[in-house]
């Protein structure tokens, strides 16, 4: 690859950013964990029981948007990605990078953020860190968050589990939070109705597995949208997947708001909601279960695995045939 | 080649309209039409290029409808 | 995006209504072979399976309706000198940020550190030059009639406000002279042309009389959802078959007058006058772009930042021309999928989301999933 620079597609999620880690950090810091590549990674301890842990940097622009900051982001991403993997999310670290010149009170509305969401997803942030740059190194704040949590015996979930003839459900409406954070992106600017849907993703999740037990795989798919994470999970489990576009659920402003500025909103991200893969016998009551919670009021099924391949499809509402893969380039507005 | 959405006219100031596109709301430019709070324009690139024809649209609507049933029955 | 003004129609009419236009369509020999000229048409196209389902009756070929990719290499690298501009802040439209000129895109030279921002409107990057007076701020217009407009009202908002430091780069181009060349040209044997929606709105629909009245193929302006589609696509194969008398046919009246809009019309020939142009795949078209007019040579960028851009040699093995005049279909690029993906685009038919390649890949590439 004859790339000399970092540019700002390896950090979309998506294609390039894949192609960024296989290509220099899995083979530097190679090890049988970091090989997983899912959410979290499981990881025995000598004696019984397993750990999950992950980490993510959160670095939105603008901080502030509607229905959440980038502090409950941080907070929400590192537990729902631990909740995902099958793990109870126990304890957070958080590491800040601060630009010289950033309003205090900034700075603690977004910690307050964190507490509301730690308490919210019954987490504690047990270790934290503050770095301050000079003004201009770095844009506003940044925040790292690294989490670890207890995965409960006999949970074997992973791409590894996805079988053809299980169904897709997704637990809400998508690109809820992409279209928030747009909306208060200066150049935009835009009024929209759409909050971001950023929410601890627990509760939902251990309500689905207790009702669905044989659920194969979850996934919150955050950046790159349902598309990437759909084809990337395609790619990792070796089956073909298909989507039915009408039944993806989508609010009107995020119709709205995409149609306006030329988006596809199958790449804008989701920051509470969960991708999941179960057995067709148990698919009712994984619906039934996400939709007897309010974060999850709004889950659909939304396709099933069909047979073998590593592809995603979406069947659109007209009747072709797409397939999906993952972001490539950013996911910018267009005129044409 | 143009990605243009239609949108409803909440309110007119001068030359520009706040328009409503499914709940968002954005400020257009509105000097190229001659539209009323409550119409629906075109809106591409910020700017509105066209407003809705409302006796068209109506006759689309029929005419739409009398084909899909007539094909429906054939 | 289904209209709430007007029904989709359910799957099953317009999948009747498909087969019924095939049949007609087959009543005649060897299939019809429409152009749409519109890059939205066929994404549009694309995306719904209308262009596999009337395989073999109608084939629908994409001409040179994206801006981006019409836009030639020389444009290209002409609009990235501007980088080298000091303290510049560069507005463009999405579309072009990723798009390659003979050495770089703006999104490279992004990543190494010129301020390159994406704009929805050009009145905001208006408002950026208002917010940074010390900066000169240059806005790159790209797109047909449709697009033009917005660029026309925000020279006029920045004359109005007396800024000094917003400038335009125009490479916007007119739809008409291109039509007439590609079918003047007779390289490609067209039954019938879809004109496109949106240039309509502006141009108006009798803007495309001459199709028929002095090239004696039918035209059909349509709309968006596929339903509107296939009604324009039912009148050009009832007229390519001879049901129906040759002429305009106009399938998206709600938006789209006869004489299109009078007032955007007039500050278009208000702002810019025609000048000759170089197409991508036309070649140079005369009277074909929109140059600034005198009376705006302030907001010039090229009068105010010249650059010597030499023309780029040839971008070898790619057929990105032939695309955009209908000659070769994408699968029919030697390079398609294998040395030009959207995640590699080696020319700009795969770069741009409405572009023919990006389309054609994105629906048609592999048919569908196995099922077990």
């Amino acid at each position: 690859m004859e790339e000399k620079r970092i540019r700002l597609a390896h950090g979309d999620g998506g294609w390039a950013t894949h192609q960024l880690i296989h290509q220099v950090f899995q083979p530097l810091l190679d090890n049988p964990g970091l090989r997983l590549a899912e959410d979290s990674t499981v990881l025995s301890l000598p004696g019984p029981g397993r750990l999950a842990m992950t980490t993510d940097t959160f670095v939105v622009q603008p901080a502030f948007f509607p229905g959440g900051d980038l502090g409950r982001l941080a907070v929400c991403g590192t537990v729902n990605d631990l909740a995902v993997s099958g793990a109870r999310p126990l304890w957070l670290t958080a590491g800040f990078v601060i630009e010289e010149g950033y309003l205090l009170e900034d700075l603690e509305q977004l910690v307050e953020s964190m507490a509301k969401a730690a308490r919210e997803a019954n987490v504690w942030i047990v270790a934290a860190d503050t770095k301050v740059v000079g003004r201009g190194q770095i844009d506003g704040c940044f925040i790292n968050t690294a989490g670890v949590g207890l995965v409960t015996p006999g949970r074997a979930m992973g791409s590894h589990a996805i079988r053809p003839g299980q169904v897709i459900l997704v637990s809400g409406g998508i690109a809820e939070h992409g279209v928030a954070v747009l909306s208060a992106r200066a150049g935009l600017d835009f009024e929209t109705p759409v909050v971001s849907d950023a929410a601890p993703l627990t509760a939902l999740i251990d309500a689905l597995l207790a009702a669905a037990p044989g659920t194969a795989c979850m996934r919150d798919p955050t950046r790159g949208g349902l598309a990437t994470a759909l084809a990337d999970l395609a790619a990792l489990s070796g089956c073909d997947f298909l989507v039915e576009e009408e039944a993806i659920p989508m609010q009107p402003g995020v119709v709205g708001a995409c149609e306006m500025l030329g988006i596809d909103p199958l790449f804008l991200a989701c920051e509470g909601r969960v991708l999941v893969f179960c057995p067709e016998e148990q698919a009712d009551a994984a619906l039934a279960a996400m939709r007897s919670r309010p974060e999850g009021a709004g889950a659909q099924v939304i396709g099933r695995v069909t047979g073998e391949g590593g592809r995603a499809f979406l069947r659109t509402a007209a009747g072709g045939t797409r397939r999906l893969e993952m972001l490539q380039g950013e996911n910018l507005p267009r005129i044409c | 080649m143009c990605l243009a959405v239609p949108g409803k006219v909440v309110s007119i100031e001068a030359s520009k309209a706040v328009v409503d596109i499914l709940g968002n709301r954005r400020t257009v430019d509105v000097t190229l039409v001659n539209a009323g709070v409550g119409d629906w324009v075109l809106v591409h690139a910020g700017i509105a290029i066209q407003v809705l024809d409302q006796d068209q649209a109506a006759a689309s609507v029929a005419a739409y409808k009398d084909l899909m049933d007539t094909i429906g029955m054939g | 995006m289904a209209n709430a003004l007007m029904p989709a129609g359910s799957s099953e009419a317009l999948q009747t209504y498909v087969k019924r236009i095939r049949q007609r369509a087959e009543s005649g020999g060897r299939p019809l072979r429409f152009m749409e000229f519109c890059g939205t048409h066929t994404t549009a196209i694309s995306r719904s399976g209308l262009r596999s389902v009337l395989e073999g009756a109608v084939e629908l070929v994409a001409g040179p309706g994206c801006p981006v990719c019409v836009t030639s290499d020389w444009e290209i690298d002409r609009m990235l000198a501007y980088c080298d501009v000091p303290n510049v802040i560069l507005t463009s439209y999405g579309d072009l940020i990723r798009v390659p000129g003979s050495q770089s895109s703006l999104a490279e030279r992004r990543a190494e550190g010129i301020d390159v921002r994406v704009v929805y409107s050009p009145l905001d990057a208006v408002n950026m030059a208002a917010q940074e007076p010390d900066r000169p701020v240059i806005f790159l217009g790209v797109g047909f009639e449709t697009t033009a407009p917005a660029t026309a009202l925000a020279i006029a908002d920045a004359n109005r406000r007396g800024l000094t430091n917003f400038y335009v780069h125009s490479a916007h181009k007119a739809t008409e002279p291109a039509i007439r060349t590609l079918l003047g040209q007779g390289g490609v044997r067209l039954d019938g042309l879809l004109c496109p929606g949106h240039v309509s709105t502006v141009i108006g629909a009798d803007a495309f009389a001459f199709i028929p009245g002095e090239f004696g193929i039918p035209a059909a302006v349509g709309g968006f959802e596929p339903l509107e589609i296939l009604v324009a696509l039912d009148y050009l194969v009832e007229a390519a078959r001879g049901m129906r008398p040759v002429g305009l046919f106009n399938g998206y009246t709600r938006w789209v007058r006869p004489e299109g809009n009078q007032q955007a019309l007039a500050l278009l020939r208000e702002t810019f006058e025609p000048c000759d142009s170089p197409w991508r795949g036309l070649g140079v078209i005369p009277a074909s772009g929109m140059g600034l007019r005198p009376a705006y040579r302030r907001f010039d960028a090229a009068a105010a930042f010249p650059a010597d851009v030499p023309q780029p040699k040839p971008r070898r093995g790619c057929r990105c021309g032939d695309v955009l005049r209908g000659q070769l279909t994408p699968h029919q690029c030697p390079l398609f999928g294998k040395a030009c993906t959207p995640s590699r685009p080696y020319g700009p038919c795969m770069v741009s989301s409405e572009g023919a390649c990006a389309a054609f890949y994105r629906y048609s590439r592999d048919a569908a999933p196995t099922e077990v």
